[in-house]
């Protein structure tokens, strides 16, 4: 699955994008899993209700099932226009 | 239709008057232009516009025909850049085409209420002071309620 982060999130984590294996059935168990990798992901996910999540470039939730998703972005509220 | 997601500058008069020509039956063409606006008490050096590619413009495509529904449009013009930027700049456009003004006014402002908050971009401001990603506003979000 290919995972996406934007904007600060991009920066707390240190990478735009990574490709992981998973067997995370929600986007709020893979949150979990991100986050017990490594300090850098726990700080990017800390408060999840300032995030935004897309599933397959559509915005999403994040009690959303990731069964055949295959791309993930995780970004904060959007600021265009 | 057109939606252009793209870092070039755009004229804002050429682009005007290409979608105002050739819509003989629309009585009322609206547009609104968004410029990188500066700092009062920051003075900034850029501003740096992140987005989404891929999802941009199936986001941005997606607004613009629910747009064309609500309102009987009978075009749309969507041009949002992204990169750096300075002060002063066009960063975005919106071209509405209606049979009458109201619905052309309507439809403007609902696209650019969906843009600001819906489409995937992120703004930071580069200052003297710093790099700071620019905050969504609750009043965004509340400004999507009326429709």
């Amino acid at each position: 699955m290919n995972v996406l982060y934007f904007a600060w999130v991009r920066e707390r984590i240190g990478m735009p994008r990574e490709v992981i294996e998973t067997k995370a059935a929600t986007v709020n168990e893979l949150v979990t899993e991100l986050s017990a990798r490594e300090e850098r992901y726990a700080a990017a996910f800390e408060d999840i209700s300032a995030l935004r999540v897309a599933l397959d470039q559509e915005l999403s939730d994040f009690d959303a099932s990731l069964e055949g998703v295959r791309e993930v972005a995780f970004f904060p509220p959007m600021t265009g226009g | 239709m057109r939606i252009s997601v793209q870092h070039e500058p755009f004229d804002l008069g050429v682009e005007s008057t290409a979608f105002a020509s050739g819509h003989s039956d629309m009585g009322a063409i609206v547009t609104f232009t968004g410029i990188v606006r500066d700092l009062p008490d920051d003075p900034m050096d850029a501003m740096e516009i992140e987005h989404y590619p891929g999802m941009t413009e199936k986001a941005i495509e997606a607004m613009a025909e629910d747009a064309k529904m609500r309102f009987s449009l009978g075009d749309v013009l969507v041009i949002h850049r992204h990169g750096r930027l300075q002060p002063g700049e066009m960063i975005m456009m919106v071209a509405t085409a209606a049979r009458h003004r109201k619905d052309a006014f309507e439809a403007a402002t609902f696209l650019m209420d969906y843009l600001k908050s819906r489409a995937p971009f992120w703004k930071r401001e580069i200052s003297a002071s710093g790099v700071a990603w620019v905050a969504s506003k609750e009043e965004d979000e509340t400004a999507l309620a009326r429709w």
